[in-house]
């Protein structure tokens, strides 16, 4: 790779030869130009349609199976659990917080116009605890706890420490992936919680103090709407997506490569794959949601 | 014991960038080999191949008598625990400390008690000069401290194979020398199959028992380091006398042009120099694998360039080769050494190598 950089031409010491070498490389870049921008084109079309999803599912697939490797890595499952503590739980809250009002400001607007004001709490219920929470989880999982893990993983990588784990005869997915993909889905699970919670309380805040609801008719129309698979749902949504996170994580993480940059690369990726892979996730669930479990009759 | 690596017919490309093909060679059991070659011919990727962390096009890679590419993952596992790798700048873990990465191996795979750990974790490093920076992070040490720490990683499961990526880039001659030393050491010890990719041509023409040659895209040449040190072959004998004359050019190969320039000025590569003796263990024991000094070109009607197999006290060790073995035997049986090895007595030697100062 080094010596296709390094042209004889710029080294000076024998002009004539490095002028032909180069010349050389013109024509034979010339002829072949069209089709080889073409094919270029095509490998990257394939390989962004067909190759990584393909990489993708082995790796899935191949950290299933590592799941039931004995033993289970506990103490790094522990680490990195209250690692990813760590770096969301504060971002969690100061989200959800905002969170809550905003959507007790426009939703309780929009209702009050309707002349349905004691129904505000009813829909704290739909929109923070059966959408909003499983998608700032989301929002967090990916933006920090996806991104550390990648980051983490693409370093060891590209420091060769995967490979060496490889030699030394340990599968890094068993080793690395695996607890990191529960940590990240047990972390999440929680998260969920908190965002509920926080979220509510902003909410009947925002709700009772700034826009005169009644403390009794938030709390009566949130019972009336609220079951208890709206949670169910958005735990499960919030599980997926760690699992989700974790794997993209390790996959970008374990194919990063070119340095530093590489790394970078690898990490950004993985934000975005992510993003977008949690909201088609979350529009699937919420879709099967509401088609299989009734909502409650008033 | 060592055991032995039989490559066949190997191919590599990523892409369709050809790596190498139709490699073929055979390491022999508990001999020290270097696997030589210009920069970006594949040495790392082929050391890679070799413990099936990269997965070749065609070909097989038989250790012992088990297929590593078409392994199954389980069994590929088990057969990676023969190998010691030690990657180009060490591949430490970052989290852990040097103990910790060099007990790493003895805690997965072994059962051994804490106490046994400790005992040979601090033989390892100790082996390796690296005593009293058990508690540093790979963050806090230099790139030769990196290095030792992971040949010692390497040794503690006591491997059949070692596979060593450039353990003189980024290190100064007098560390290379000691490294050099510890490896032929290693080898008289553990009798462990050795294979060392370099660009250290001090370190190839005194250290191995065979050198191979990877130049463009093919296996050059593999053999015996006699035959390759006396050989005539423009490419291997341009780059075992590092010359700027010959085939071998700044952008991988010299085309037509400057080859007629070069024969037009008259350059020359010259005489063939004269091969240094090999470097001998410091620790009194005999190598299994050493062959006898100028026994390939006794055997092969070649006649060495002149100088040949004398060391810097003016010993030729055609003449020496017996009485030190005989009296390395004996001095084995009496538990002390006889004849002074090339290289100086005891570890560590103080010139770095025999015929060093030659090159």
């Amino acid at each position: 790779m080094t010596n296709e950089s390094i042209t004889p031409g710029g080294i000076g010491g024998s002009s004539p030869s490095g002028r032909s070498t180069s010349r050389r490389a013109r024509r034979a870049g010339g002829g072949g130009g069209g089709a080889a921008a073409l094919r270029k084109v095509s490998d990257g079309a394939v390989n962004v349609a067909v190759k990584e999803p393909g990489r993708f599912f082995a790796l899935c697939l191949d950290t299933f199976r590592a799941i039931f490797k004995w033993p289970f890595q506990w103490r790094e499952f522990i680490e990195q659990s209250w690692f990813i503590v760590s770096v969301t739980v504060i971002p969690t809250m100061l989200v959800a917080i905002p969170f809550g009002g905003i959507l007790s400001l426009q939703v309780g607007g929009l209702i009050r116009q309707l002349g349905a004001q004691s129904y505000t709490g009813a829909t704290a219920v739909v929109a923070i605890v059966r959408e909003a929470s499983p998608l700032v989880t989301s929002l967090l999982v990916a933006g920090a706890a996806g991104s550390a893990m990648c980051a983490d993983i693409g370093s060891r990588k590209i420091r060769e420490e995967i490979d060496a784990m490889e030699v030394l005869g340990i599968n890094p997915l068993h080793r690395l992936v695996v607890p990191r993909m529960f940590a990240c889905a047990f972390i999440a699970l929680f998260l969920n919680g908190l965002v509920s919670v926080v979220g509510l309380i902003g909410g009947y805040v925002f709700n009772v103090m700034l826009q005169n609801g009644t403390p009794g008719a938030y709390l009566a129309s949130f019972n009336a709407i609220a079951q208890l698979p709206d949670l169910l749902q958005a735990e499960f949504k919030a599980f997926v997506f760690g699992i989700t996170a974790g794997l993209v994580a390790a996959y970008k993480g374990l194919n990063a490569k070119g340095g530093p940059k590489g790394v970078g690369d690898a990490v950004n990726q993985t934000v975005v794959i992510t993003f977008m892979l949690l909201f088609v996730e979350n529009f699937i669930i919420s879709t099967l949601y509401f088609q299989f479990v009734p909502s409650k009759g008033m | 014991m060592g055991v032995e690596i039989r490559v066949e017919g190997l191919t590599k490309s990523f892409g369709r960038q050809v790596i190498w093909q139709d490699v073929s060679l055979s390491i022999p059991a508990g001999e020290i080999s270097v696997l030589l070659g210009p920069s970006g011919t594949g040495k790392s990727v082929f050391l890679k191949s070799l413990v099936g962390l990269l997965k070749p096009d065609r070909g097989h890679i038989y250790i012992g008598d088990r297929d590593l590419p078409y392994l199954p993952e389980h069994q590929l596992y088990e057969t990676r625990k023969l190998f010691g790798v030690l990657f180009q700048d060490g591949a430490l873990f970052g989290s852990m400390n040097l103990f910790d990465n060099i007990a790493f191996p003895l805690r997965e795979h072994t059962r051994k008690t804490e106490a046994e750990v400790r005992r040979i974790v601090l033989e390892k490093m100790d082996l390796v000069g690296l005593m009293g920076a058990e508690g540093k992070l790979p963050g806090e040490i230099s790139g030769g401290m990196k290095k030792r720490a992971g040949l010692a990683r390497a040794l503690v499961l006591d491997p059949e194979i070692l596979l060593v990526d450039e353990p003189d880039s980024g290190l100064d001659p007098v560390r290379t020398a000691f490294l050099n030393q510890v490896f032929i050491d290693l080898s008289a010890q553990l009798d462990c199959t050795f294979l060392i990719v370099t660009h250290d041509i001090n370190t190839a023409r005194t250290v191995p028992d065979n050198i191979g040659l990877l130049y463009q895209r093919h296996l050059a040449m593999f053999g015996p380091r006699e035959m390759l040190l006396s050989s005539e072959e423009p490419v291997v004998r341009q780059f075992l006398n590092a010359s700027k004359v010959g085939p071998i050019g700044m952008s991988e190969e010299k085309d037509a042009s400057e080859l007629e320039a070069e024969a037009k000025m008259g350059l020359d590569s010259g005489k063939l120099p004269p091969i240094p003796p090999q470097q001998m263990p410091s620790n009194g024991l005999v190598r299994r694998g050493q062959h006898a000094p100028g026994a390939w070109c006794a055997a092969h009607g070649v006649t060495p360039p002149p100088g040949s197999f004398i060391d810097e006290l003016g010993r030729n060790w055609v003449d020496e080769w017996p009485r030190y073995v005989a009296s390395m035997q004996a001095g084995q049986a009496a538990g002390g050494a006889g004849v002074t090895p090339p290289g100086g007595p005891g570890f560590p030697p103080p010139a770095p190598g025999p015929g060093g100062a030659a090159y």
